[in-house]
Formats: C-alpha cells, sequence, structure tokens
C-alpha cells in the first residue's frame, strides 16, 4: 500500500509518502487509522482528533468502513482549503 | 477544461479562447479568487498552496462534467494555481459559456462552490509568527449543501 500525507498532517507526520506492506490487523480506512497512531508519537498526534482527517482511496474520498486491499493508493490529509 | 499550474494566467486571453469560433454562445460567467490582504495584526504576507497531483486533476474533472451534466454550457473551464502566491495575486478562474446567462452564471457558481469543498488543495499562510495551516471553513460546506438537491 502507498500512503500520502498532505498538509499538516504531512508536517506532523515528517513525511509525504511511504510505501507499507498492509499489516494483518488493517482491513479498512478505521483499522488502518488505529494502527497509524501507534507508529509513533507524530503519527499520534496528527490523527488525535479524527474529525479533521479525511482520506482518499485510488484518489477517490471514502469513509471509514471503506476497505483496504494490498496496492492501493491511500491518502491521509485534513479538510481540503482551495479556491 | 481543467489547468492545475504554478504560472499565473491571462484571464482575458482565456476567455477569449474559451469562445472563439462558437457564435452559439451568447454569455460567458466567470469568477476570479484573489489573494486577499488580510493586513492589521493578522497580516498575511504570502500563502503556499499544496496539492495532490492526479487526485486535483481528477476532482476537478469531475466537477466540470457535474455542471455539463446539469446545465446546458457550450464550454467551460477551471484554472487553479498551485505554490506560493502574494497578496493581489490570482489563485483560480471557473469560466463558463452558454446561449443564455442564466446557465453560464449558474454553473459558475456551482463550480466555485464545489471546487471549494472537494479539490484537495490546502492553504498555508507566512505571517510574522510563522507559518499557519488555513483551517476549512463551514460556510464553504454550506455553500456546497445549497447545490446538493
Amino acid at each position: 500500500m502507498r500512503l500520502l500525507y498532505f498538509a499538516w498532517l504531512r508536517a506532523k507526520i515528517g513525511t509525504a509518502e511511504e510505501e507499507l506492506a498492509l499489516p494483518p490487523q488493517v482491513h479498512d480506512v478505521n483499522s488502518l487509522l488505529q494502527w497509524l497512531k501507534s507508529r509513533g508519537p507524530g503519527y499520534a498526534e496528527a490523527l488525535k482528533d479524527l474529525s479533521t482527517v479525511r482520506v482518499a482511496i485510488n484518489q477517490d474520498y471514502v469513509g471509514p468502513e471503506h476497505p483496504i486491499r494490498e496496492g492501493d493508493e491511500v491518502a491521509v490529509f485534513p479538510p481540503v482549503t482551495g479556491g | 477544461m481543467i489547468k492545475v499550474q504554478r504560472e499565473d494566467f491571462d484571464v482575458g486571453r482565456e476567455l477569449d479562447a474559451l469562445t472563439r469560433g462558437n457564435a452559439r454562445i451568447g454569455g460567458v460567467a466567470s469568477f476570479i479568487g484573489l489573494v486577499r490582504d488580510m493586513g492589521g495584526a493578522d497580516c498575511v504576507s504570502a500563502l503556499t498552496l499544496e496539492h495532490y497531483p492526479g487526485m486535483t486533476e481528477r476532482k476537478l474533472a469531475e466537477i466540470e462534467a457535474e455542471a455539463n451534466k446539469r446545465w446546458p454550457l457550450d464550454a467551460s473551464l477551471i484554472i487553479h494555481r498551485y505554490g506560493r502566491l502574494e497578496p493581489g495575486d490570482r489563485i483560480v478562474l471557473v469560466a463558463t459559456a452558454s446561449p443564455h446567462r442564466e446557465a453560464a452564471l449558474a454553473a459558475c457558481h456551482f463550480l466555485i462552490d464545489w471546487l471549494k469543498t472537494d479539490a484537495p488543495f490546502w492553504k498555508s499562510e507566512e505571517t510574522p509568527e510563522g507559518e499557519r495551516w488555513v483551517a476549512a471553513r463551514h460556510e464553504d460546506d454550506e455553500a456546497a449543501l445549497r447545490w446538493k438537491t
């Protein structure tokens, strides 16, 4: 799975992109975010309030129950502020 | 047409190109978004727009296709810039062309409202206290929701 982080989530996590094998406990967006939180203080800080976190899989917005599969491009970012 | 670019754009030239060769078009509506100078103690000297290459183009194309489904447009254009911009700089241009003004004006309004809540762009501001990420505005979600029905 390819993970992408944007805006302040990227800044807090400290990386823009990482390639990770799908851990056995991760099967959907919710379990991915819970697992990411356990990966270090930057992740825990970035993901402490999930109401300010949006997720896209393969470049489409998805909800917490959307499944994650090996090979997916998963992007984690704050609510958008363009325009 | 969708353009996501670092460079500035020439509004007159873009609007000319949008309608050239199509005499059916009776009206063009456009919206131009600029970097605002907030002034005062909250002085923002510049902002940087980050985006998600690939998803940005995809979302803008989806929004444009939706506008074309809802209104009889002859042409439409979204240009959105990224990178570092200063007060007064252009950020975004949305333009729609149709035989009649109602469709052009409504579609243009729809496009800018939806773009603000759907296109993956993020603004960070340079202030005397350092860099600050812009928080999403609840009003923008409400503006986009008006078009749900």
